[in-house]
């Protein structure tokens, strides 16, 4: 879950790291006052959770305060990406020397955090590590054993910064490492990082992203941050079709039936088993089909439910088909399953023999579910057949139906 | 009006016993049974959501309550 601009800098600032006098608001009067408190020309930058923002006219420079609050006004009204944003940050027009480039980012394949510094920052840290790879050091830490300035000296000093300012960051790093490990963080970034006239060090923009499935653990922080139990912060708003797929859930108590996730391709996927689903998503992709969708169907739904899901994605355009795929199923009734998929097609007036490109779930009630699709001829496969043989023959038919 | 997928037959000395019907009502897991003016009711948008459990068939009279699978021509009690 990605943090506000403004909200990583509080993050920052409880870590003891040096941030500007800034202020957040809503309000272009608010503006306005606090370029008067800080006295001196302004940033106004627009906080919304996408790139961009430069380009777009998402920040703008102020002289006085009568000009912060314009800027403010404008940048308030303007959408960027397709967000609104959420307020509007009001920043010192720092007079820095030199800008500095430290992040932490979490490693998925090492399954550790790595730190990463850069004495050339206030631009992507990829660029740099194209362009300049000698200046950028980085280094592996542990996120159980407690973190050593020594491990942060180490990675600036490797990219040739030594003396005063070597003194200066190494806290800086370090206390970035901590709050990182501390806040079950998957990116905390500082960028740029301002050496001041004065030799000091400030941050000048944060970006930071916590682990969603952490958010319990951080709900104190979350809290004191403002941030709402309802607040998502996905990449991108939830489709209409997404959105519907989470009515279907919410249709009764029992088990999962939606989730989903649109994708434009032509194979309607009602799939689930637990991680599975991710397979057989990969597995159509694998063997060249195109999902129209992702879903999660599980822990015996209903058969309305289980209908309503089905529905959804029979209807989404672009669907000819549809796939439904589970791993062995123990506590969701195959016979169940069968009945809604078929239900489906049949009140929609499809033939459920041509509509499903096949049925593969096995487990509980697998006889019962047999019988079902025996009736409307639709084809079914047993735990005979893997998940990624069924895929392909999902992906064969469905290509039968474009050639 | 049956289901797509199940029937539900119950014979009229059940659907007219106060009693039974209420057993009925209460043994359902899925409310397929229902109790109007006292009698029992067939409540058909929730006929396809039976799980076959046959509860209703062991709460009432031998031969009183009959499940019909209307994909395979089978019923319960078998």
């Amino acid at each position: 879950m990605r943090f506000f601009e403004f909200e990583a800098r509080e993050v920052i600032k409880r870590a003891g790291i040096p941030v500007t006098e800034y202020g957040f608001t809503t309000d272009p009067a608010e503006a306005r006052t606090i370029a008067e408190r800080i006295g001196g020309p302004t940033v106004i930058k627009s906080q919304v959770l996408t790139g961009g923002r430069m380009k777009a006219g998402g920040v703008k420079f102020a002289d006085t305060p009568e000009e912060a609050e314009s800027h403010a006004r404008d940048i308030l009204a303007l959408e960027i990406g397709g967000h609104m944003p959420r307020g509007v940050l009001v920043d010192p027009k720092a007079e820095v020397e030199q800008e500095y480039y430290a992040g932490v980012v979490w490693d998925g394949t090492r399954k550790q955090p790595v730190m990463i510094f850069s004495p050339v920052g206030g631009i992507d840290i990829e660029q740099v590590a194209e362009e300049q790879p000698e200046a950028v050091g980085r280094r592996h830490f542990s996120n159980i054993l407690p973190f050593s300035e020594f491990q942060a000296k180490e990675v600036i000093a490797s990219t040739g910064v030594t003396g005063s300012a070597l003194n200066k960051l190494v806290p800086i790093l370090t206390r970035l490492a901590r709050l990182f490990v501390e806040n079950d963080m998957v990116l905390a970034e500082i960028n740029p990082l301002g050496r001041l006239a004065d030799g000091s060090f400030v941050a000048l923009d944060a970006h930071m992203d916590i682990e969603n499935e952490a958010r319990g653990r951080n709900a104190k922080l979350l809290k004191d941050l403002g941030v709402g139990d309802e607040e998502t912060r996905q990449a991108r708003e939830a489709t209409e079709f997404e959105l519907a797929g989470e009515a279907v859930d919410g249709m009764s108590h029992r088990g999962v039936a939606g989730n989903v996730t649109e994708f434009d391709g032509n194979l309607g996927l009602v799939i689930g088993a637990g991680g599975g689903s991710l397979t057989l998503f990969d597995a159509v992709r694998a063997h060249g089909g195109k999902p129209a969708n992702y879903c999660e169907i599980g822990g015996n739904p209903d058969v309305a439910k289980t209908a309503g899901l089905a529905k959804l994605v029979l209807q989404k355009p672009g669907v000819d088909k549809i796939a439904v795929m589970m791993s062995i199923v123990s506590n969701t009734r195959v016979d169940i399953v069968a009945r809604g998929v078929i239900k489906a097609c049949l009140d929609l007036g499809f033939d459920p023999a041509e509509k499903i490109a096949i049925f593969r779930i096995p487990g509980a009630w697998e006889e019962e579910g047999f019988k079902i699709l025996e009736h409307y001829g639709v084809e079914y496969a047993d735990r005979s057949v893997s998940l990624n043989e069924a895929a392909r023959r999902a992906v064969e038919k469905i290509q039968g139906v474009a050639a | 009006m049956a289901g797509v997928f199940i029937d539900v037959e119950v014979a009229e000395s059940v659907a007219g016993d106060a009693e039974l019907a209420a057993k009925l009502t209460e043994v359902c897991p899925v409310d397929i049974f229902a109790v109007a003016d006292g009698r029992l009711q067939i409540v058909e948008e929730n006929l396809d959501e039976c799980v076959l459990c046959e509860l209703c068939i062991n709460a009432a009279p031998e031969g009183t309550v009959l499940v019909k699978k209307l994909y395979s021509g089978e019923s319960l009690p078998a």
